[in-house]
């Protein structure tokens, strides 16, 4: 899981830094201000504690051993923010001073466990955990469930990242420059690995500690330790400004020339033009003459109700394009309340 | 992925204590012989950390940067170099990262060979699985690139004390109170892994015979549920301490670099580098 230098690219290390700097930048402000003059001594050694915990060797069932990262125990018990910078201090020290990961690749690191990982964990466990009390065995089983989760997501964008690379980095002659295996080899292989072993290893720490707690210390599962995610609607309202600009600048992708790769219809590929422009777009590897069976049994089974994000009513695209970001994000938002107000319902019931 | 650590006990097998004792012993170790290496009069060890810092990333990137074999074969070349004006012996950079590197991205680069498409240089014996040119370039580029930037790295660890180096992380604009709480943690590890280990001894002392695999895992849960209350115990009786001593949330870090007529020559050379790199790697 942590990346050596050299398997990524130097954009994706810089998109990958781009990425975690905000996150960090807030974490440290809002973790500051939770602890003040104690942030120094307490950070640091839940910080050490995050390091020791990555060199435990688990038993899993099954037999064999593996070593976990602790992202959802750290999740679970320090809150999201304080778990993001925890686990990227021990990261930093691992790869300075031990060689393990990159330097370079320490912010896709960091993206992918100390950041992804740990705010898809704590979800994951208030989700599940809800308001069950402190001895139950529920949040044994959510604090399980959420470690598993958080190292499969941050394993899921580790084989991401791998499988871009000989997508967008490669010479001339069509060697890649990084991790030279493509999506569909880099997604098996990391997930399997994690799905069953590390997934296994995560689960166990995460549901061993919260037990152990459970019987010795409960006090400590009470709230996290440093903070919790913090998030409500009302302080939501700079996401909210964000997402109404990204609505309003949806049509600025008419400018893009071209077609989207992959999102090719059966009628482009009929069209000489579009055939080019494929064909330009994939290394000069032209597309099949004929179109593929699979493909043109299934184009006919679902017609969109907006096709190309350009409603029959609408003759102006850049206001057909505004309406479909409108459309599809009021549908996101009205299909999460429901799931909301469902899973309010059940727990009160 | 592969994963390799400058450490040559980081193994995954092994019982729970044999791994945190090992691990222990060799971070150890390697800080105390990184420590001492520090100290050696050597060409790395004369310059300020920040320009060791700025050289080394710039290095790193670089070789994370270059298209062609030969350039990153030059950048290998200059750290063995470099190695050896500042007195590390190669043995032990071909131990700690060239081996270890070879181990695991060497195994992970090699299914490359036959997966990437290209030109087919020879058929496998037996398996007649074409090799491509491609795929082999592929490979010695992840293998080079993964070579050449853990060697920097360990370089520039092996050559530069530990608080310097932290020191000198403020040249990227990291905050200080990050610069602090990293100087801390780097202590507490050791000491929260010496704790470990004892936790994990004491409990073994007192079982007769192996324990089951569903006993096993709770001894390392428990272990870590109790590490993570001493760890915050520690954290509280740390900061009382530092009350005490006048402490009132204020960093302030003794900033005592000076660039020398030295440092300027390294910081030209290094430029240089750079600009030979850029040129002749970047086809």
């Amino acid at each position: 899981m942590h990346i050596p230098d050299g398997y990524l690219s130097p954009a994706t290390c810089a998109a990958a830094y781009a990425a975690a700097l905000p996150v960090w930048a807030v974490a440290l402000r809002r973790v500051k201000r939770l602890l003040q003059s104690r942030l120094v001594p307490l950070l640091a050694v839940v910080s050490a504690f995050c390091f020791v915990v990555m060199m435990f060797n688990l038993p899993i069932p099954g037999g064999t051993t593996a070593h976990a990262v602790g992202m959802g125990l750290a999740a679970v018990l320090l809150g999201p923010w304080a778990a993001s910078l925890a686990i990227s201090i021990a990261l930093l020290i691992q790869a300075l001073f031990f060689g393990d990961g990159g330097l370079t690749t320490f912010g896709a690191n960091c993206l992918n466990m100390a950041i992804v990982g740990s705010f898809a964990s704590y979800a994951v466990y208030r989700l599940l955990a809800g308001r069950a009390p402190l001895q139950a065995r529920r949040r044994v089983v959510a604090a399980a469930v959420a470690g598993y989760a958080g190292i499969n997501m941050a394993a899921f964008l580790a084989a991401c990242e791998f499988g871009l690379q000989p997508l967008l980095f490669h010479d001339a002659a069509g060697t890649p420059l990084y991790a030279p295996y493509p999506l569909g080899v880099a997604l098996p292989a990391m997930m399997l690995a994690h799905l069953t072993l590390a997934g296994a290893a995560e689960a166990v720490i995460a549901a061993g500690v919260v037990a152990y707690l459970q019987r010795s210390n409960p006090s400590l599962l009470e709230a996290p330790l440093l903070g919790g995610s913090g998030l409500r609607w009302g302080s939501l309202r700079s996401l909210w400004i964000g997402l109404g600009a990204l609505m309003v600048c949806s049509p600025l992708g008419l400018l893009a020339a071209g077609t989207a790769w992959g999102e090719w219809a059966p009628g482009d590929l009929q069209n000489a033009g579009i055939r080019q422009q494929i064909a330009r777009a994939s290394s000069d590897v032209a597309p099949p003459v004929h179109v593929p069976a699979g493909l043109e049994r299934l184009a006919g089974l679902w017609h969109a109700p907006l096709p190309d994000y350009a409603p029959a009513f609408l003759h102006n695209a850049t206001v057909g394009y505004a309406v479909s970001a409108m459309v599809g994000c009021g549908l996101i938002l009205l299909l999460l309340a429901a799931l909301s107000a469902l899973w309010r319902g059940g727990r009160s019931a | 992925m592969g994963e390799h650590s400058f450490l040559p006990g980081h193994r995954h097998g092994g019982g729970v204590l044999d791994r945190l004792g090992e691990g222990l012993l060799a971070a150890l170790r390697h800080g105390l012989e990184a420590d001492d290496l520090a100290r050696r009069p050597g060409l790395l060890q004369g310059l300020d950390p920040r320009v060791k810092l700025a050289g080394a990333l710039a290095l790193m990137l670089m070789a994370v940067w270059v298209r062609t074999l030969p350039v990153l074969a030059a950048l290998l070349g200059l750290a063995a170099g470099l190695a050896l004006v500042s007195q590390v012996p190669l043995a032990r950079l071909m131990r700690q990262v060239w081996l270890g590197v070879l181990a695991f991205t060497g195994l992970l680069a090699l299914p490359a060979l036959v997966l990437v498409p290209g030109r087919v240089l020879f058929h496998l014996p037996l398996l007649s699985w074409p090799v491509t040119l491609q795929g082999l370039r592929s490979a010695a580029f992840l293998v080079g690139r993964a070579e050449t930037s853990a060697s920097y790295g360990l370089l520039l660890i092996l050559c530069t004390p530990w608080p310097h180096l932290l020191k000198s992380l403020r040249l990227l604009r990291v905050p200080l109170v990050l610069v602090v709480i990293l100087g801390m943690t780097h202590r507490y590890i050791f000491l929260l892994l010496h704790s470990a280990v004892d936790l994990v001894e004491a409990r073994r002392s007192r079982a007769v015979g192996p324990l089951p695999p569903r006993e096993r895992r709770r001894l390392v849960t428990g272990a870590a549920g109790e590490l993570l209350g001493r760890a915050l115990d520690l954290g509280g009786e740390a900061h009382l301490a530092m009350i005490a001593r006048g402490f009132g949330g204020e960093i302030h870090l003794l900033d005592d670099f000076r660039l020398r007529t030295r440092d300027g020559a390294a910081l030209a050379g290094l430029a240089l580098t750079l600009v030979a790199a850029w040129w002749w790697g970047g086809r």
